[in-house]
This record gives C-alpha cells, sequence and structure tokens, in this order.
C-alpha cells in the first residue's frame, strides 16, 4: 500500500460513520425508551452541542479561546423572542432563518474587532463585547423585558402547529426533539465537512504556526474572521433552538459565565477531538442538571470535578477515550 | 536577467541600524549566498524582502513590479516565498499536510469550507512527490514535530518550494545540523532548486557550503554590503577574508 493511501486509511469518512451511525440509531430510538422527561434534558444536551462544536472551531481548530460565545447565543435567543414579540411570529424555520441574518451581522461586527489580536488579548475583547450585549439586554427592560425576560410559545415546525392544543411536555419530547436532532445531524455534518475543508487545513495550520501560515499565503485575519463568523452562526443557532425549548428567555443567557460553561464542556469533552464538545456539552448539561437538584453549591461541585478532569485527562473524555481505543488496539 | 533590485533599502530597530541604504540585485536562475557575521543583516534583509517586516526607506522590484508595499500574502502570490533560521512548520500536522497545505494555498483553494480536503488526490499526490524528492516520503504520515533537526530542516524547505516560487530564500538551512548531514542536505535542495529553475539565495554561515554550492556570493558587514562576486572572486577579496572569513579560503 502507498504511504498516502496508508495516510487516508487512518483519516477515512468510513471509519467515523462506523460509529456515528449506531449514535445516530440510539439517538432516534431514545426517546421512546427514556421518558419525557429525559428526552428534553437529551435535546437541551444536543443544543449546547451545536453551540459547543461552533465555539471549538475556534478553540481547537484555530487556537482562539472566546469568553463571549455566550453573546451569539443571546443573539439567538432574542431574535427568536423579538420576532415573536414584534412580528408575531411562530415558524421555526423563520426563526432559524432570522437568526442566521443576526449571528452573521453580529459575528461580522465582534470578529472584525477581535481577530486583530489572539492569545489573552483576544479572549477580554470577547468578554468584554459579550458583556455590552448583556448589558443592553439587562438594561433595555421595556424592549428585552430585562430579568423578567420574554416568553416565546411552542413554535410551528415546517409549518405544522404540532403543539397546538398538545400537552407542551409531549410537543417538546416529541416533534420538537426530533425537530432539534435534525438540526444536530446537520450541524454536525456541516462542521465536519468544514474542518476537514482545505479551509480546516488552514486553520489548524494558524493554530500550530502563524507566521508559516502567513508565509504559504494563509491570509490569517481573513480566515480567522471567517472562522469566528461561522462559530458564531452555530452557536446562535443553537440559542434559536434553545429558546422555544426553554420557553424563556432573560440576560443570564447573555452573561460571561454561560461563556465560561461553553469552555467547560469543550475542555470536558476534549478540544483537540471533533467529537470532544458533543460528548463534552451532553455530560455537563446531565452534571449540571443533577448537581443544581442535589446541592445549592452545584457551581463549587462544577468547579471541582473540573479541575479534577483537568488533572487526570488533559485530553478531555475524547481524547482520553481515543487513547485508550488506541491502545487496547495496539496490545490486541 | 534581473529578478530581484532593491533600491537604498533602509531599516533600524531604535538606534541599531539593521540594514542601511542596501542595493541588492538577484539575477533569475542563481544561487546566490548571502553571507556575513551574526548582525550583519542577513536576515532582516530577507525579511524586508519576504515582507515580514516593512523597510523605513527604499524599494524592492520584483520581475520589474514595486512590490515594496504589498502584504507577505501578495509577494508569495508574485512568487517570493522563504524558509526560516528557526524551523517553522506546523508540528501538530502530519509532514503530508504541511507540503499539501503550501499546494492548497498556491491553487487558491484553502477558502474552500464545504470541499473535503482528502478527496483532492491530485493535490496529495503531489505534496507526497515533493517529499519523496527531497527524502522524506517515508516520513509522510508522521508528525511534523516528531522529525529530526536535519528533517525539519528539509520539510521547511520542502513546504516553500511547494508553493512553486519564482526567488526562494533559505535562511540558513543547515543551521543546528551535524557537519556530516550537511552536504547531503545542501545535495538534495541545490539539486532540486536547479532542476526546478528556481532562483534561490542562501543565507549561511558554513563556508564549505557557500564556496562549494553557490553561482554568486554577496558579504554583509554592519548592514552594509560589502563585496559581491563569484565564489573566486570573493576568495581573494582581502576585505571579505579580513572581515568576515579570519584567513584565506582555501580553494
Amino acid at each position: 500500500m502507498s504511504t498516502v493511501a496508508v495516510v487516508f486509511e487512518a483519516r477515512s469518512p468510513l471509519r467515523r460513520v462506523t460509529w456515528a451511525l449506531p449514535v445516530a440509531v440510539l439517538l432516534l430510538a431514545l426517546p421512546y425508551a427514556i421518558g419525557a422527561y429525559q428526552t428534553i434534558l437529551l435535546a437541551y444536551g444536543l443544543i449546547f452541542a451545536i453551540a459547543a462544536l461552533g465555539f471549538n472551531l475556534l478553540l481547537g481548530y484555530t487556537g482562539l479561546l472566546s469568553f463571549g460565545h455566550s453573546a451569539y447565543f443571546g443573539v439567538g435567543a432574542y431574535t427568536v423572542a423579538f420576532m415573536v414579540k414584534y412580528l408575531h411570529a411562530t415558524s421555526m424555520e423563520f426563526f432559524v432563518a432570522g437568526t442566521l441574518v443576526t449571528s452573521i451581522l453580529v459575528s461580522v461586527l465582534f470578529g472584525f474587532v477581535c481577530v486583530r489580536y489572539t492569545r489573552i488579548f483576544f479572549g477580554i475583547l470577547t468578554l468584554a463585547l459579550s458583556q455590552v450585549l448583556w448589558s443592553l439586554a439587562f438594561k433595555f427592560f421595556w424592549v428585552t423585558g430585562g430579568t423578567d425576560g420574554l416568553r416565546v410559545p411552542a413554535p410551528s415546525l415546517l409549518g405544522l402547529r404540532l403543539g397546538a392544543g398538545e400537552d407542551k411536555i409531549a410537543f417538546l419530547a416529541g416533534p420538537y426533539y426530533y425537530y432539534v436532532l435534525a438540526l444536530f445531524f446537520l450541524c454536525v455534518a456541516v462542521m465536519w465537512v468544514i474542518v476537514s475543508s482545505p479551509f480546516g487545513r488552514a486553520l489548524q495550520a494558524i493554530r500550530d504556526n502563524e507566521t508559516r501560515a502567513e508565509f504559504v499565503g494563509v491570509q490569517i485575519r481573513t480566515y480567522r474572521l471567517i472562522a469566528f463568523v461561522v462559530s458564531g452562526v452555530f452557536t446562535g443557532l443553537a440559542g434559536a433552538l434553545w429558546v422555544p425549548l426553554n420557553g424563556l428567555t432573560t440576560p443570564d443567557i447573555m452573561h460571561w459565565t454561560f461563556s465560561g460553561e461553553l469552555v467547560f464542556m469543550t475542555v470536558l469533552g476534549g478540544f483537540r477531538t471533533f467529537t470532544g464538545p458533543i460528548i463534552g456539552a451532553v455530560v455537563f448539561n446531565y452534571l449540571k442538571t443533577y448537581a443544581v437538584g442535589f446541592t445549592v453549591y452545584w457551581q463549587l461541585f462544577l468547579g471541582v470535578i473540573l479541575v479534577v478532569l483537568v488533572l487526570s485527562l488533559p485530553t478531555g473524555i475524547a481524547g482520553t477515550a481515543a487513547r485508550a481505543l488506541a491502545r487496547a488496539r495496539r496490545a490486541a | 536577467m534581473t529578478l530581484l533590485v532593491t533600491t537604498g533599502l533602509t531599516k533600524s530597530f531604535g538606534q541599531n541600524i539593521a540594514v542601511n541604504n542596501v542595493d541588492f540585485t538577484v539575477r533569475e536562475g542563481e544561487v546566490l549566498a548571502l553571507i556575513g557575521s551574526n548582525g550583519a543583516g542577513k536576515t532582516t534583509l530577507v525579511n524586508l524582502i519576504s515582507g515580514l517586516l516593512p523597510p523605513d526607506r527604499g524599494r524592492i522590484e520584483f520581475r520589474g513590479a514595486d512590490v515594496t508595499d504589498q502584504s507577505s500574502y501578495e509577494r508569495i502570490r508574485a512568487g517570493i516565498a522563504r524558509s526560516f533560521q528557526l524551523v517553522n512548520l506546523f508540528d501538530q500536522l502530519p509532514c503530508l499536510d504541511n507540503v499539501a497545505l503550501a499546494i492548497f494555498s498556491r491553487e487558491g483553494k484553502t477558502l474552500h469550507l464545504l470541499s473535503l480536503a482528502d478527496r483532492d488526490t491530485a493535490v496529495w499526490q503531489e505534496a507526497l512527490e515533493i517529499l519523496h524528492h527531497f527524502g522524506l516520503a517515508g516520513k509522510a504520515g508522521g508528525l511534523a514535530g516528531g522529525l529530526s533537526q536535519g528533517e525539519r530542516k528539509l520539510l521547511d524547505v520542502a513546504v516553500a518550494y511547494a508553493l512553486r516560487p519564482k526567488l526562494l530564500f533559505l535562511d540558513e538551512p543547515t543551521s543546528g545540523v551535524s557537519t556530516r548531514e550537511k552536504a547531503p542536505i545542501m545535495d538534495i535542495i541545490t539539486g532540486i532548486v536547479r532542476s526546478g529553475g528556481i532562483t534561490a539565495v542562501i543565507i549561511e554561515h558554513d563556508m564549505d557550503v557557500v564556496f562549494s554550492y553557490s553561482d554568486r556570493i554577496v558579504a554583509m558587514h554592519q548592514g552594509a554590503i560589502l563585496a559581491d562576486g563569484t565564489p573566486d572572486e570573493i576568495r581573494r577579496n582581502d576585505a571579505v577574508t579580513t572581515t568576515l572569513i579570519g584567513s584565506p579560503v582555501q580553494p
């Protein structure tokens, strides 16, 4: 076998599909096995996974740590809430289209400022800009509802009012879960193509060695800006999917602490693997839900878990699992 | 035919004039060696020409066009590539990907977001051929960070070569490698450069390498050009032998 063939065999898309298919089937079948509450929890996890996938395009693939991704999640959530309040819109497809427009606009604007810097300067700038949006949502209460937030009823899906006259829990655990799942599959597929594209390779090159990337003809700022916008759009879309599930959006979702949660999810799962942020988001969602129910000191509990994980599993859950699997294969 | 001309090129860092009013010419097809002691201004001159640093004064013409105010990206597109004194590679990517990225960039494909890089077999085949020319085909799948210093130097040049430049700057291609490895590395590099019709400027401290592999030598001292001539002329140049070499060079 030629060297190229050997290298490509290890990267073959078929290898990934072999485990992705059973997971997809499992996600499709789970609502029949786990009750409504667990299905809704899983839907939250999948939505956060979309946001974490977007976030990791910047952290894992471009080497930029954003502390301001709550802004794009909030933009998605508030776009839907504003469309409900001011346009009386009910269509989820309309919400998604609107969110794509607003998240592109905001991430282009913020990205244009932020990608001029790297490392701590980039992180602080993203944090500061997200806090500006948070304070706008917090202070302009006559528009945003302030801390009371804005309510979002069950939307129509594909033009069908599946939630009308039905138990809302049944709607969220049924049609809405599958709607989220379909968009989750789409986002995973699109992100996988992006990171496997020549553009994705260029981002990894920028992450590894900015100077060298510049001297193979990669325009660093342009590529970083595109990655920033793609990342913002994924996170915005997650926000748009989250708000009908939650039924309400408040400024809390734009606060920097939610950006910290996205960092936590990604580090927990492993930011050097494609699947790491997905696993991290789903696990984090369960951890947080049960920690909140278990103790009022849930933040302390999660903080301790993060410290322990960073020290014991520096490559995250997915990275550690991949290593263990590789070791087992070698031993076999 | 003249490929590159700099006129009155000057660059200072505070009070220190690193490159002082340099008029420098590179002719098409030659292998030119740029020599000088540490701090003579060789690397700064290459940084100015490649676009890593902006000059304070002066003009850079490449293939008859003024490129002084162009970005490094535009100069690469025009045909200027370089390797680095301290090897600059994508250490966490396989060697094959290091070279392939340069090919994707050369072909303007790095902005393709929705096509799978692995499907572009022509690019990967060319990358493998380049690695083969540089004696690195066996390391194609290994991470660049796992190579020896000599291999890293070769891969650094291979990445620059994959851009198919008209003018290639090689900043100390044998620094940090053993004496035994120097000649094989230079044989590979100059062989590929000459057969590919590429003009090369080599910055080098090792005088054996300089006199063995170059067609012309430019000597720099304290930011200015001290001498310019064939290897024989430089050997006989008293200013060069006393200032840079220290003793007459044996033919």
